[in-house]
C-alpha cells in the first residue's frame, strides 16, 4: 500500500500526519516512511537514531577534455539550459544550470566530453524499529535537482508493506515525482482561505494523475464549512479533523509525536490508515 | 530600488501574512511580487484588480510525429527523464516529464521529433490599494517554476523600476524557485517557526541565502507556541551572527484577518503591533 501525503500549502501538517501515521501503523504492520521533501526534510527530527546509513546521490555532468576540445561550440549551442559557454581558450561549465541530459557529450564531434558524477544530495536510511524504516532524501544546499533526489529516495524505499511518502509543499515537479505510483494521496489542509485555495490546486494534481485522495483538516478552529463543502463537491472523503490545540503544537514542535504520547491518537491514525486501504480496495 | 524577499525554508510559517502586513504599512512606493508560483496566496490578502494577463511559456517540449516515427526506440533509451513511452506501437512524449533538453531530437535518425512551445502557466499584472502586484499561476504539476519566478521579477522591475521597494513573497524550500527568488535581492527576511523543524529549515535557508550574498535577518512567528524553541532559535541567530528582528505572538486575529481577506495590519491587534515594530526597524535600516 503506497500512500503519499501532500498539501499544496506549506506548514499544514504533512509531516505530522506522515510521521504519526507511520508510527501508529508500525505497531502491527511493516512500514517504510519516505521523506520526499528533500529541500527541507524533517521527519528524522521525530525519530532520533544513532547509526543511520548514508549514501550519496549524484548527477552526471560533463567533463571537458581541453586537449581534445576544438572550441567548435556545438556543446554550448546544444545545451538548452545555458550550462556551457565557449570562452576564448576553453569551455566553461556552470553546474547549477545543468539538468544532466547528456546531450553535450552526444553533440561533441571531437569526443572531448565525458560525463562525471557530481554529488547533489544524500539518502539516509534509519531503522527506527524492526517494523519501521525511515528513508530521508536530502538535497545539498545550493542544488536545484530535487526531483533526482526524490527518485533515489523512492528507489531505496522499495515497495514492500506500507510505504508512506511525505511530499514537499507546492504543486510542481517535486510533488508530481513524489505522487507518481501512489495508490492513494492524503491531502492535508487547514481551515483558512490559504489552506483551501492550495488544497484545490493540490487536488487538481492528484486528479490529473488519476490518484484517489482524501482530506485531513488540521489545526481546525471549527470553522471548516468551506473545506467540507469543497470535499462534498469533489466527492472526496474527509478522513479526519484535527483540532488546533496548543498542546499538540508543543509536542510536535519539540520533536515528539502525539501518537507516541497518547494511545488514543495512535488508534485514530491506525483508523485513518485502514480507511485509506478500504478506499483503495473498494475503488 | 531595494529588493526584499520574505522566505522561510519550512512552509506555512507565515510568510504571506508578514508580506501582506508590510505591503499595507510601508509608506514608500512599492511593488509586490508573489514568487510562490505554485501556491500563490498573496492575492487573497491584497485584493488585486487584474490589469493584464499573459501566458507563461516554459521550456519547449518534445513532440514525436507518428507518421515519421519508425519505433526504433533510440529516443527512449537516450531520454534521462523517462519522458518517452511506448504507446500502441509508436513512441509518445509524456509532456509533464519532458525537460526540454532536445536530446531525443538530436538522436532520432528519422527526424520525427520537433520541439513545441508549451504553456506552463499564467502571469498577472495587477493593481492593489498598496501598489502594483505581479503574480502568477503555474499549471498544476508543471515544471519551470524557477523560470516563472525570474519572469515575474523581471516584469516587476521593468514596470515598476522607479519604486523604492520590491517586496517579494517567497516560496518554501531551498530549491529551484527559492534560488531564483533570492538571486539579486538585497535583503532576505526569514520567518521562522518555533519548532525543531522550524530551526532545522531555518539553518538550510540561511546557508543558501548567504551563499547568494544577500543580507539575512530573522523573525519568529507565533513565538509563544513554544517558548523553549524560540529561545533556541534566538541563540542560533546570535551564534550565526544573524540580525534578529523580533517576534510575533500567536494571535487568533491573524486567522480572522485572512478570512476577511485583509492584511492583519488593518487591525489594532498584538500581531499587527509586533509586525509594525519589526518593519519600522527594517525600514529605518534600509533607508
Amino acid at each position: 500500500m503506497k500512500i503519499s501525503v501532500a498539501s499544496g500549502k506549506g506548514g499544514t501538517g504533512k509531516s505530522l500526519v506522515a510521521a504519526n501515521l507511520a508510527w501508529s501503523l508500525s505497531g502491527s504492520e511493516q512500514v517504510t516512511l519516505v521523506d520526499c521533501d528533500v529541500e527541507e526534510p524533517n521527519l528524522h527530527l521525530f525519530f532520533p537514531e544513532d547509526q543511520p546509513s548514508v549514501s550519496t546521490v549524484t548527477m552526471q555532468v560533463p567533463g571537458v577534455d581541453q586537449d581534445r576540445c576544438t572550441l567548435c561550440g556545438e556543446c554550448a549551442g546544444f545545451c538548452a539550459f545555458g550550462a556551457l559557454v565557449v570562452a576564448k581558450d576553453q569551455v566553461l561549465f556552470f553546474p547549477e544550470h545543468c539538468h544532466s541530459c547528456g546531450g553535450c557529450a552526444i553533440a561533441c564531434p571531437a569526443g572531448a566530453i565525458t560525463e562525471l558524477p557530481r554529488p547533489i544530495g544524500t539518502i539516509t536510511g534509519r531503522m527506527i524499529s524492526p517494523s519501521l524504516h525511515l528513508v530521508t532524501g536530502t538535497l545539498n544546499e545550493g542544488e536545484v535537482l530535487a526531483v533526482k533526489v526524490i527518485r533515489a529516495a523512492k528507489e531505496t524505499a522499495g515497495t514492500g508493506g506500507w510505504v508512506i511518502f511525505d511530499a514537499s509543499p507546492g504543486t510542481s515537479c517535486p510533488v508530481v515525482e513524489t505522487l507518481q505510483g501512489s495508490d492513494f494521496c492524503i491531502l492535508v489542509t487547514e481551515s483558512t482561505p490559504f489552506g483551501l485555495h492550495d488544497l484545490a490546486l493540490a487536488y487538481d494534481v492528484t486528479s490529473q494523475m488519476g490518484i484517489p485522495s482524501g482530506v485531513i483538516i488540521n489545526r481546525s478552529d471549527g470553522k471548516d464549512e468551506a473545506a467540507h463543502r469543497f470535499c462534498d463537491e469533489k466527492g472526496i472523503p474527509v478522513l479526519a479533523v484535527i483540532p488546533f490545540d496548543r498542546k499538540i503544537a508543543e509536542i510536535q514542535g519539540s520533536g515528539d509525536l502525539i501518537s507516541r504520547r497518547d494511545p488514543s491518537w495512535k488508534e485514530r491514525f491506525c483508523a485513518i490508515g485502514r480507511a485509506c486501504r478500504s478506499l483503495v480496495e473498494g475503488a | 530600488m531595494i529588493r526584499l524577499a520574505v522566505v522561510s525554508g519550512k512552509g506555512g510559517t507565515g510568510k504571506t501574512v508578514v508580506t501582506g502586513a508590510i505591503a499595507r504599512i510601508c509608506t514608500r512606493p512599492r511593488v509586490m511580487v508573489d514568487c510562490d508560483v505554485d501556491a500563490a496566496n498573496l492575492e487573497l490578502l491584497l485584493k488585486p484588480r487584474i490589469l493584464e494577463r499573459k501566458d507563461f511559456y516554459g521550456m519547449e517540449a518534445a513532440c514525436i510525429d507518428p507518421a515519421r516515427c519508425t519505433a526504433c526506440g533510440i529516443c527512449g533509451d537516450a531520454c534521462r527523464f523517462d519522458a518517452i513511452r511506448m504507446n500502441g506501437g509508436t513512441y509518445t512524449v509524456e509532456t509533464g516529464r519532458c525537460e526540454g533538453c532536445r536530446v531525443c531530437r538530436l538522436v532520432c535518425p528519422a527526424e520525427a521529433v520537433s520541439m513545441q512551445p508549451r504553456v506552463c502557466g499564467e502571469i498577472f499584472y495587477s493593481e492593489t490599494p498598496y501598489g502594483n502586484l505581479v503574480h502568477a499561476r503555474l499549471a498544476p504539476g508543471a515544471a519551470n517554476s524557477g523560470l516563472l519566478v525570474m519572469e515575474i521579477k523581471k516584469l516587476a522591475l521593468s514596470r515598476n523600476g522607479d519604486c523604492d521597494l520590491m517586496l517579494i513573497d517567497g516560496p518554501p524550500g531551498i530549491g529551484c524557485p527559492l534560488i531564483s527568488t533570492i538571486t539579486g535581492t538585497d535583503h532576505v527576511l526569514v520567518v521562522a517557526e518555533p519548532s525543531v523543524s522550524g530551526l532545522h529549515d531555518l539553518g538550510r535557508v540561511v546557508q543558501v541565502s548567504r551563499s547568494l550574498r544577500t543580507q539575512v535577518s530573522v523573525v519568529i512567528n507565533k513565538y509563544d507556541l513554544n517558548l523553549r524553541m524560540s529561545g533556541v532559535i534566538r541563540e542560533y541567530c546570535r551564534e550565526q551572527d544573524l540580525v534578529y528582528r523580533g517576534e510575533i505572538p500567536y494571535d487568533e486575529a491573524v486567522m480572522e484577518a485572512v478570512r476577511m481577506a485583509r492584511p492583519v495590519t488593518d487591525y489594532d491587534v498584538p500581531a499587527s503591533e509586533a509586525i509594525t515594530t519589526i518593519w519600522d526597524d527594517i525600514s529605518h535600516e534600509l533607508w
